[in-house]
């Protein structure tokens, strides 16, 4: 009976993402620090699989952040999305992929807020077209970008060139999940697995060889906080929530973190380096962190991908532990190089955290 | 009804956030910031439920409503469906709206807040951009980034970004035609009202202050006052 309850939820959680033809929209934070993986997603679905993921040189940001952070209205947001929707009507599309989970969130936010308030959708519809002389269809399916490689996953898995396993010990990693708040919790019928078995990621890694560890505050909140981080004054907030997570992760000794949100690695890398040099304190072996990485970059890994092509370079936690332990080749000398071989000088060394 | 109270029901996010709380505070036992901070979201929300308008009065020009990081891990566990996160949009909007943000600490955060990222959006296209992450505020980005920023051409080249072209891409120029109509919407829907309305408070309280504009700035993106937290005694 309890079986065949849980089967029902997890029903109820599937999505059917679609296969094809996708509108893409950029990351404020994921192009600012996670560059390559922008880019390998695009490589690896248009060039890989095949599949059809169309840019628009005209998109910009979804204003989700500065929404996030109170400094414009409801409105103001809702009609930038609009103009989205409208870039996207126009190139013929009708599936939007985001590379960014506040951005789906938001996107989500305002489907739904206009479903429950039409006479909302009227007037922004109003706003727009005074505004930019544009009109729009909604989207048919919104899908977050790790969606669509969770969709992929098993394509992945036959090209892979490594597994998530330990090459010396055939034993699988340690595989830390973290989807991120606005992936699930607001909507969570919008995410694979729903907010209670959430599989977007964990998918991805058991696809790809590895277990998943489940952990006390595994759906704590990496601490983002919006305002909470931007302000210089207010990142106490979001280094302790980081703690949090690190303090019960810690036990179970996860060779790596896989994150879905763009801002999330950013928080669990960077934050690990401040404690490293204000409490002394480091989860890694041996005065190390534990690698923090998108899931493009893990599919990337397991493609064979050079793990410098994927900018593993400019995490501040080094990735060479897990990169050694999965027996992936790489040349340490050309890790901080400029195209062609250009020599561009290398970052200063932390004080306490080990990197390289 | 009272007249805040009236107000905030024509925010959506209000009218979504708020159905029947009944009081169970599973919202403050989730919350992030109620671990850390001196936050209870279950209060806030019982306040606003009351239609107590002194007491949203007081929201309004309190630290409190600015503690919450939005992360709506809330919304998941309410057995009543409420969204204590969107009352606390809500009550920031209203906060904002009527000029009560410039009575708190953590409220008078707006204005650099919007300066930036307001700037950002209408300038690069962006909320954040390398262009404008500047390495001194933010040390936590670890010489790692420190050596991105001084390198930044070589660096996003490296990534296969677009920065500093023109096209589709990483970080790429947006055109001109489509920052000015990110003004236009701006403009048509509130948003540049908004940015003038927190300028205007704003510089009202840093002549309060006895600060100039850009020192109100620097000082209210870095200070930090004691008693914001769970763990510390109030004071300067
Ligand atoms: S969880 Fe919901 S019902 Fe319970 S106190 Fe919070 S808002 Fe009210
Ligand atoms: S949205 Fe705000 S009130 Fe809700 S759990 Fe997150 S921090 Fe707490």
């Amino acid at each position: 009976m309890i079986y065949q309850g849980k089967q029902k939820i997890w029903s109820d959680y599937q999505k059917e993402i679609p296969d094809d033809h996708w509108f893409y929209v950029r990351s404020c934070i994921r192009q600012s620090f996670f560059p390559a993986s922008e880019y390998y997603f695009l490589k690896i679905c248009r060039d890989m699989l095949g599949r059809d993921i169309y840019e628009s040189a005209h998109h910009t940001t979804c204003a989700g952040i500065a929404y996030h952070c109170d400094t414009i209205p409801q409105e103001t947001a809702m009609t930038v999305v609009a103009r989205q929707f409208a870039l996207m009507t126009e190139a013929g599309y009708k599936n939007l992929v985001t590379s960014c989970i506040t951005s789906f969130g938001n996107y989500c936010e305002i489907l739904e807020t206009w479903r429950e308030f039409p006479e909302l959708e009227a007037r922004i519809r109003e706003k727009l077209w005074k505004a930019c002389r544009r009109e729009f269809e909604k989207p048919e399916y919104i899908a977050h970008a790790s969606d669509l490689v969770y969709k992929l996953r098993d394509e992945i898995a036959s090209r892979a060139k490594y597994r998530l396993v330990d090459a010396a010990s055939g034993e699988p990693l340690r595989v830390v999940e973290h989807i991120g708040c606005h992936y699930s919790k607001m909507f969570p019928h919008k995410g694979v697995g729903g907010a209670e078995y959430p599989c977007v990621l964990s998918g991805m890694a058991e696809a790809w060889g590895g277990k998943v560890i489940d952990y006390p505050e595994r759906r704590h909140c990496c601490g983002f906080g919006f305002r909470q981080y931007f302000v210089k004054a207010n990142r106490g907030y979001s280094v302790s929530n980081t703690h949090k997570k690190f303090e019960s992760m810690e036990p179970y000794h996860p060779d790596m973190i896989i994150t879905n949100c763009p801002g999330c690695p950013y928080f669990l890398d960077r934050w690990q380096y401040v404690i490293a040099e204000q409490e002394g304190k480091t989860y890694g072996k041996g005065g190390r962190g534990i690698p923090v990485l998108t899931y493009e970059e893990l599919a990337g890994i397991v493609l064979g991908i050079d793990p410098w092509d994927l900018g593993l370079q400019i995490h501040q936690v080094g990735p060479e532990p897990l990169l050694d332990k999965m027996g992936v080749e790489y040349d340490p000398s050309r890790k901080y190089l400029g195209l062609d071989e250009k020599d561009i000088l290398k970052p200063g060394l932390p004080t306490v955290l080990k990197c390289c | 009804m009272g007249k805040l109270y009236d107000e905030l029901t024509e925010d959506y996010r209000f009218k979504e956030g708020l159905k029947t709380c009944i009081n169970c505070g599973t919202c403050t036992a989730i919350c992030p910031a109620a671990e850390f901070y001196r936050y209870d979201p279950r209060k806030i929300v019982d306040t606003v439920q009351r239609r107590d308008e002194e007491g949203i009065l007081e929201l309004l020009k309190s630290e409190t409503i600015w503690y919450c990081g939005e992360c709506m891990s809330c919304v998941t566990r309410c057995p009543r469906g409420n969204g204590p996160g969107l009352v606390v949009m809500a009550l920031r909007n209203l906060s904002t709206k009527l000029g009560y943000f410039t009575e708190s600490e953590k409220g008078r955060q707006l204005y650099p807040l919007t300066k930036a990222l307001t700037g950002n959006i209408l300038n690069l296209g962006y909320c954040v951009h390398p262009d404008t992450f500047v390495f001194r505020d933010h040390p936590e980005s670890g010489p790692v980034f420190e050596w991105v920023l001084e390198h930044k051409q070589d660096v996003y080249d490296r990534m296969g970004a677009a920065y500093g072209r023109q096209g589709e891409g990483a970080l790429r120029i947006i055109p001109q035609e489509d920052l000015d109509e990110l003004k236009a919407i701006f403009d048509e829907t509130g948003g540049t009202e908004r940015i003038e309305l927190v300028e205007k408070f704003s510089e009202k309280k840093a002549a309060e202050m006895g600060m100039t504009i850009e020192e109100y700035r620097k000082y209210t993106f870095e200070h930090c006052s004691r008693g914001h937290f769970n763990n510390e005694e109030a004071g300067i």
